[in-house]
């Protein structure tokens, strides 16, 4: 291992680019002869368009084109697929309404585009879009998705039936009723898993061009990977051969899950470009983002479990219904189920599991996956259920886990749901959470609290995700005439830092300096396939794949210093970035082979570059326990976290700081959703919470120290790095770890139930009416 | 943004006659409402009158026992000022705890006040230490000068010259912010000024207000026990997503309960 190489907490190669300004952004990108688009935008939730007139607005000055639904149709501009076909209990399809760029005959949510203005500042669009008249005949909206199961509820798509687009069900039911037949003890919850809106740093953004010599557009956009956005944008929407699109991704920040999808102002944008033949460019402003982005979460659920007198876990099920908003997007229905019931039975031997989803479409922005996907949903659901449970029965929260988990001489275990996990040790990491914390030695602190009035709560979550070895991925890695070398690869960081982890692994396998190893993504030119960003699956796929192109470079490179040394490459070693005949002092180095191949490229020698792959073997697993310690102040319902600690099995670490960082971010997103991240619809379906004025994001002041410990002696067994995945973690643990000690704060004061987001007000409330019933 | 005329005069006399050129002219202090508000469209002025080239609009002095602040003062120079933090430390406080650097770097006092926003801070600090709000026509006692939700005794082109706080034998402000904003969902200031104690609410109703059965109670007994017991009503009260009128109303005791204890 070098000495940057795997395990190192090295600092990242992008810092100084990113911290100085320098990141290159969709939005630093000028291009020659481009214009500006502007949208028009609904601003109701669910109204028919009776007329559109543009004929003021096309008059103003700098104004090049407006375009509607009309102008999409009659040019045969598809729609966005849903990709995620998923059948539900029924044998049925989920019902997939149109999801056009632009809103056809009726728009489904404020916010849903209904033209798009052209001109040749963004000034002149913004004005111009001011003056086109949209006739708006509205009708009755639903943003509730209880309200919208009911019979007579407004229909949000009128090519539908009713609003239930998938009714989805998992699991052995006629098992889990003999469990909860025969239980000793029930456990039983209602929960709330609220939406966020995901609010990246960087706004979505784009640069559409067309180049009517060649018939062939160029997009520049933010994205997790450039393939899913390319394919659907070739074979869905503007049906044109694959080499008829390049998707050029620059640097991106925060991505989340929320940019990995196709999005209209991209169709509307590579029209209006074709149309007009200049390059067209968008940058949403956060208002835009608010309405326009796809949120996370948004799910109602009761879950019921069943135990023996021992506390023993018998059955769980589990009914949710899960807002997917006015659009299926590109994966709404699989978040809520497959990703998210596959995960229920959490790090438990639970012999019967049952689950349903209601997927229910409403008039808000649609609803996809956010950092975790389904998994921080079942997880929640989990971890606040097993909670209830010790409650129940009379065990502590610690033990009522430690006698249920799965336990390492278990492994592999197969929860019967189509996930096998493969390596832990999970009552060793909660033991050790709850060392950190002092878990036994709470009841003191608590007295004290009380003692200066406060309300003190413990809570701890003990999660598992399932992601890392999804599809397949390509690197491809060139020796370049420095002696450096150059990875094309098909993940896509969003700020993560892949370029420093890959450089690690790769510093390993040359023993190259970090800044000699060179990282290209996000160019459909160069990069010949991938599969993106999402699901912490990036560093287990494109590493693997990097990690074995290089052992082909390192081969093709020890031909040629053989014939160098004059050798044969059997007895050629190579270390540190030097071949050396075995046994002897001869030896030269990786630059002498590397200008040979680029100066002799043509007598019998060619630059050495390869290419190797890495197919998904099975999912990885990581897993972890947050424990977490809080006080409340009752007279105004302001809760404090006094204490956080983390401990995770990432597998293998590559970078223990880039790890952390996760870890941290995760947290901050877990905690925001869980005590200040708030989206409120009213009933007429207008978003409350539009900026940040309402809409509370977690600010550093709200964070508490992250005490992380990564375990890393557990490998994962089902891949050659034995790493598991790292980028969700956060987001999963956090909400339930953080819910779990508020409701055990309250608990003393007769609370029973309290809900996400847990704000000032309602943790008040929720004293109050404790107090005012009893 | 829509377009605008731009002034940028060096006089309170030049700065009032540009104002006066038109009906939809406005002032711009610090901008620090009137910019997103341009920004986001909803606001389309025809002329904005800069103050910040005038400077006899900013700094602090010593003024007959009262301190005097420049109405373009921003309120990160009130915050760090020497003479506030001696003489009226709990108004450098509040200052201080004023939105984020930036808005504190940019936002002045008397833009905060001439917007009064039912959620700014420094309304509590006018009504609560009974200042005096100077202006090119007149002088306007803090206790006339909030009249409702962004509405003030100010005329159609007055303008504020600078805020006289007399100096208060012992003061405090205690604030619970808006998760979100961190405006003022409710925010407290209690004084005993010039033989007189006074207790000043802003962020819970419309317009910043005196609370005298408490100023009654705490003149009776300067301590935090003697606010016990006063609740507030509910009703008149503001109420949105972030806290109900129920929840500022008694949100209300127990921020001047804390200001009183940060006293003792």
């Amino acid at each position: 291992m070098g000495q940057f190489g795997i395990g190192q907490g090295v600092r990242r190669l992008e810092d100084q680019r990113f911290l100085t300004g320098e990141g290159r952004y969709t939005d630093d990108i000028v291009v020659p002869r481009q214009c500006h688009a502007f949208f028009v935008r609904s601003p109701f939730a669910s109204a028919a368009i009776t007329a559109i007139d543009i004929q003021d607005a096309a008059s103003q000055p700098g104004v090049l084109a407006i375009y509607t639904a009309e102008n999409l149709s009659q040019a045969g501009v598809g729609d966005i697929p849903c990709l995620a076909l998923m059948t539900g209990r029924d044998g049925q399809k989920v019902k997939t309404p149109p999801y056009p760029a632009l809103a056809r005959e009726r728009v489904h949510h404020v916010g849903d585009a209904v033209a798009i203005v052209v001109a040749e500042t963004i000034e002149q669009a913004q004005e111009a879009a001011e003056l086109v008249e949209v006739d708006y005949d509205p009708l009755p909206a639903v943003a509730d998705m209880k309200a919208a199961l009911e019979p007579d509820a407004p229909i949000v798509q009128e090519s539908l039936s009713s609003n239930l687009c998938l009714d989805w069900a998992q699991g052995n039911e006629t098992d889990v009723d003999a469990a909860f037949a025969k239980a000793d003890h029930i456990a039983r919850i209602e929960l709330v898993n609220n939406r966020v809106v995901v609010n990246s740093m960087e706004p979505r953004a784009l640069i559409a061009d067309y180049d009517p010599q060649e018939d062939k557009f160029t997009l520049h956009t933010g994205s997790q990977g450039i393939y899913r956005l390319k394919d659907q944008l070739c074979q869905n929407i503007f049906n044109i051969p694959a080499d008829k699109l390049r998707v050029i991704t620059p640097d991106v920040g925060g991505g989340f899950g929320m940019k990995i999808f196709a999005y209209p102002e991209q169709v509307a944008c590579l029209f209006a470009a074709r149309e007009l033949g200049r390059p067209v460019r968008w940058t949403g402003g956060r208002n835009e983002s608010f309405q326009s982005d796809t949120q996370g979460r948004d799910h109602l659920t009761t879950a019921e479990m069943a135990l023996d007198k021992d506390g023993h876990f018998l059955g769980i099920r589990v009914s949710t219904l899960a807002n997917l908003g006015a659009y299926l997007s590109n994966f709404a229905p699989y978040i809520p189920t497959g990703a998210s019931t596959q995960m229920y039975s959490g790090l438990y031997r639970i012999p019967a599991i049952h689950a349903e989803v209601k997927c229910v479409l409403t008039n808000t922005v649609p609803v996809d996956a956010y950092r975790g996907a389904g998994r921080p949903e079942a997880s929640y659901v989990m971890e606040r259920l097993v909670d209830e449970a010790a409650r129940v029965v009379g065990l502590d929260r610690g033990e009522i886990r430690v006698r249920n988990f799965i336990r390492p001489e278990d492994l592999p275990y197969d929860t019967g749901l189509n996930r096998v996990y493969d390596s832990g040790d999970y009552p060793r990491l909660l033991k050790e959470a709850c060392r950190q914390i002092d878990w036994d030695g709470f009841a003191a602190r608590r007295a004290d609290s009380r003692s200066r009035g406060l309300l003190r709560g413990i809570g701890l979550a003990s999660y598992v995700e399932a992601c890392g070895g999804m599809g397949e991925e390509e690197a491809r890695i060139s020796l370049d005439p420095d002696g450096g070398v150059t990875l094309v690869i098909g993940t896509m960081t969003n700020g993560q830092g892949h370029h420093t982890a890959y450089a690690q692994l790769l510093h390993d396998k040359f023993g190259l300096p970090l800044e000699k190893i060179r990282m290209v993504q996000g160019d459909s030119e160069t990069v010949h396939k991938g599969g993106g960003t999402g699901g912490s699956r990036s560093l287990l796929m494109g590493g693997v794949s990097a990690q074995r192109a290089a052992d082909r470079v390192i081969e093709k490179a020890r031909q040629v210093a053989g014939e160098m040394l004059e050798a044969a490459p059997d007895d050629i070693e190579f270390d540190e970035g030097h071949f050396r005949i075995a046994g002897t002092d001869l030896s030269i180095e990786l630059s002498e082979v590397a200008r040979r191949t680029h100066e002799g490229a043509g007598n019998g020698l060619s630059p050495i570059e390869e290419t190797d792959g890495y197919k998904a073997e099975a999912l990885t697993f990581p897993n972890g326990c947050h424990v977490c310690e809080i006080e409340v102040d009752p007279d105004t319902g302001c809760l404090r976290i006094v204490d956080y600690v983390v401990v995770d099995d990432f597998g293998t670490v590559v970078n223990p700081m880039l790890a952390a960082g996760q870890v941290h971010g995760g947290v901050a997103q877990g905690l925001g959703q869980a005590l200040l991240e708030h989206t409120v619809y009213d009933e007429e379906g207008q978003l409350i919470t539009a900026s940040f004025m309402d809409y509370a994001m977690p600010r550093a002041d709200d964070m508490p120290e992250v005490k992380l410990t990564l375990i890393e002696d557990m490998p994962c067994k089902t891949n050659p790095m034995g790493v598991k995945g790292a980028g969700e973690a956060g987001a999963i643990g956090a909400p339930p770890a953080i819910m779990n000690a508020l409701l055990d704060a309250l608990i003393p004061a007769g609370v029973t139930r309290i809900d996400m987001p847990a704000t000032p007000e309602q943790i008040w409330r929720a004293l109050q009416d404790s107090s005012t019933a009893s | 943004m829509y377009n605008f005329d731009y002034h940028r005069p060096n006089s309170v006399d030049d700065a009032v006659r540009a104002r006066g050129g038109s009906e939809d002219a406005t002032f711009l202090a610090g901008g620090m409402t009137l910019l997103p508000t341009m920004k986001q469209r909803l606001a389309s002025p025809s002329d904005i009158v800069d103050l910040s080239a005038i400077q006899d609009m900013t700094g602090v002095c010593e003024d007959d026992g009262r301190l005097a602040i420049g109405a373009m003062t921003t309120h990160a120079s009130v915050a760090s000022d020497p003479l506030v933090n001696q003489k009226i430390p709990a108004l450098a406080k509040l200052a201080g705890g004023i939105g984020d650097p930036q808005v504190r770097n940019r936002g002045t006092l008397g833009g905060s006040i001439a917007n009064a926003d039912p959620s700014a801070d420094y309304p509590a600090a006018v009504l609560g230490l009974g200042a005096t709000v100077k202006t090119n026509k007149r002088e306007i006692s803090g206790d006339d000068f909030f009249v409702d939700m962004f509405e003030t005794a100010l005329e159609e082109g007055e303008l504020i010259l600078s805020v006289n706080f007399p100096v208060p034998d012992k003061a405090a402000y205690a604030k619970f912010p808006n998760p979100a904003s961190r405006y003022a969902m409710v925010g407290v200031f209690v004084a005993q000024v010039g033989g007189e104690t006074r207790v000043a609410v802003t962020g819970a109703a419309p317009s910043a207000f005196r609370v005298s059965e408490m100023e009654a109670a705490l003149s009776n007994s300067f301590s935090a026990d003697a606010l016990r017991g006063i609740n507030i009503p509910a009703d008149g009260m503001n109420s949105d997503l972030h806290g109900s009128a129920e929840y500022r109303a008694h949100l209300v005791n127990v921020m001047a309960r804390r200001a009183v204890e940060s006293l003792s």
